[in-house]
């Protein structure tokens, strides 16, 4: 009986939920305690049936049940909501055909409709959502489903290690990570064997800086290492780490489009400068460096050339023989892959020899010893063969869209676009709105998930240093934000990216008594600012 | 000519014309918006390159390839449904007026700007 009741009284209580509510309540419970006698009549069980339906799992009836549990949760529907003091409905109070009746009623119903929205502000029915619009791709792009539907048998079923050499388990899943090597291999124009598995492209650049300069800076002969000063955090203090065992590091000026001066970088070059490491397209400007020509400058001086590009795989046409490229990093999470996996791509054709950072069962050539991750290679394979196979379109579609967002930004009076306005990557529009605060436009614009540069860095205040390095004053770099556009952006998204930015600029430059010197014609730079 | 005498005769234009709809109708499944976007549109725009396409081979291959991609999509759309999250704030219109009795949900508003 203990176990039959409770379900017997919810069923009481479903059914006198579904009676229309004019009926009173001693009837209702009457029906109930006819239902429990009733039922206590009949067979008396311990354990109460299920029905078939409900004992087997069927997945379209598990999502609606999903769906409904999640709407339940959520939050409720305008029609049964009852406003307060008024008795009707919100969705009644919505509806414009309310007002329809008489003059009266719109007066009451318009009453009604500020009073409410006075009570109901935390409730506000919406059906639009409230998840900001991505608009970060330079720090990692949404994983392709694609890529997800590669992955998945290899977390559910083919768990193999693949150097197991013993087994069927390790032979189909080295297979598969073979397979993914060659579609990475294909995708930057290189042989499967010169690419080595990393957890990212920070490791790749820690790899190839530390290894090449550790390896050749052994014998004391080659102890020079040059990079650019708009490199990423990690390549630089790699370098920084370098100089305290004792190597010599040249870090680059840049001009004001971002480029390095390529007459620098041969008066740079010492006899005993080992590697150049110059990013190919930069994280923050979307600049792309002139890398054919360093790569020959380097190969012509046989020095070794490292480039991070792990934002121009997958997004540009890269080929590591015609660039004459030593040492290449890149990363998963850059190319709708996964997070956690990157590569490094190695030549073995002059051989580039490396001390490995990570030593232990010498797989991936002694390079990089530990066992590989083959959901996270697998996915990352498939995101690159899909980048081969996506990239004109993909391309095309940015370059459309970033052209957009790119001129009607800059019909923003007081704007200018920071890096070369040609020779960039589309998908990385970084712009500056003189007089407003680049944090607080961030805040203002938080519906939109931006980034005023790299995110390692957006935790602190400090202006972007790549920003600084191209000559840009304290303010400017304050007031930069960059808009990352990917594969899945869409027309909609970039409208009211557009339509917040106007609004929201126009609305912080009001507040700001600058703004207000510079409307009446008074140069800013002219003002002796008072001592505290 | 009927539909079914139609498919029972191997027509490709009637082939290509229902994996098509199919395409779309699953592209529709997607919870995330910028995938159900990207599906709708990358189906539309690859049929549409393809359009001209006569050659009888070419045809087949690429009907191949829209029928893996329509599994692709079957399996991915479940698995995106099992994990919903709250609309952006680009979906549903412009206005943000409830429209219908479908996604009637309450949400709450906190975006700092009224």
């Amino acid at each position: 009986m203990s176990n039959v009741a409770p379900t017997v009284v919810r069923q009481a209580f479903r059914t006198c939920s579904r009676r229309p509510s004019y009926q009173t309540h001693p009837s209702a419970t009457s029906r109930i305690t006819s239902c429990i006698a009733s039922r206590s009549q009949g067979r008396r069980s311990y354990v109460s049936e299920s029905k078939p339906a409900q004992a087997t799992v069927n997945i379209e009836t598990t999502i609606k049940a999903d769906q409904r549990a999640f709407l339940n949760q959520t939050g409720k529907r305008p029609q049964d909501e009852i406003m307060p003091t008024t008795g009707m409905s919100a969705d009644a109070m919505m509806s414009p055909a309310a007002g329809t009746t008489s003059d009266c009623f719109i007066k009451f119903a318009l009453y009604a409709d500020s009073l409410c929205l006075g009570i109901l502000k935390q409730a506000t029915v919406m059906d639009e959502g409230t998840r900001p619009i991505y608009l970060d791709m330079q720090a990692t792009t949404p994983l392709d489903p694609r890529v997800l539907d590669a992955m998945l048998p290899f977390y559910t079923g083919l768990y193999g290690n693949p150097h197991s050499r013993t087994h069927a388990y390790g032979w189909e899943t080295d297979k598969a990570v073979e397979q993914a090597r060659e579609h990475i291999a294909n995708l930057i124009g290189a042989d499967p064997k010169e690419i080595i598995f990393t957890s990212g492209a920070t490791e790749s650049n820690n790899m190839s800086i530390k290894g090449v300069a550790r390896f050749f800076g052994r014998g004391g002969k080659k102890k020079h290492i040059i990079t650019t000063q708009t490199e990423h955090k990690c390549v630089l203090d790699s370098c920084r780490h370098l100089q305290d065992e004792g190597f010599d590091i040249t870090y680059l000026p840049v001009q004001n489009n971002g480029f390095v001066n390529m007459e620098q970088l041969e008066a740079a070059i010492r006899p005993d400068t080992a590697l150049v490491s110059i990013m190919t397209v930069n994280n923050e400007i979307g600049v792309i460096q002139p890398v054919d020509e360093i790569g020959k400058l380097c190969r012509s001086k046989k020095i070794f050339f490292h480039t991070d590009a792990a934002q121009a795989v997958g997004k540009i046409p890269i080929d590591v023989n015609k660039m004459n490229v030593d040492l290449m990093s890149i990363s998963g999470h850059k190319i709708y892959g996964p997070k956690g996996i990157g590569a490094c791509y190695v030549r073995r054709r002059p051989r580039v020899r490396l001390d490995p950072i990570i030593s232990g069962g010498g797989q991936e050539r002694g390079l990089r010893s530990g066992t590989l991750a083959p959901p996270l290679i697998i996915g990352f394979g498939e995101a690159a063969r899909i980048c081969s196979e996506e990239m004109e379109y993909d391309s095309r579609r940015i370059k459309k869209l970033s052209d957009r967002l790119l001129k009607e930004l800059l019909a923003l009076e007081h704007t200018s676009q920071n890096g070369d306005p040609q020779h960039r990557y589309p998908g990385c529009v970084n712009v500056s709105f003189a007089y407003v605060e680049g944090e607080s436009l961030l805040m203002a614009l938080k519906d939109i998930a931006l980034s005023s540069g790299s995110a390692c860095t957006s935790a602190s205040l400090e202006p972007s240093y790549v920003l600084r390095a191209l000559g840009n004053s304290d303010e400017s770099a304050h007031s930069s934000i960059r808009f990352g556009i990917g594969r899945f952006t869409t027309d909609a998204e970039i409208d009211y990216v557009l339509d917040a930015v106007r609004k929201r600029v126009t609305f912080l430059r009001e507040l700001s008594p600058l703004w207000e010197l510079v409307q009446e014609g008074v140069d800013l730079n002219t003002i002796q600012w008072s001592q505290h | 000519m009927s539909i079914t005498a139609a498919a029972a005769k191997g027509d490709t234009g009637f082939q290509v014309r229902s994996l098509y709809r199919s395409l779309l109708r699953q592209s529709r499944e997607f919870a995330l918006y910028n995938y159900r976007e990207y599906a709708h549109r990358r189906t539309r725009d690859a049929f549409r390159e393809h359009q001209g396409e006569t050659e009888e081979r070419a045809v087949q291959e690429l009907v191949q390839k829209g029928l893996k991609e329509l599994q692709m999509m079957k399996r991915q759309t479940v698995v995106s449904q099992f994990y919903q999250l709250d609309k952006l704030v680009v979906e549903g219109g412009k206005t943000g007026k409830q429209t219908g009795k479908s996604g009637g949900i309450v949400r709450q508003k906190d975006q700092g700007w009224d």
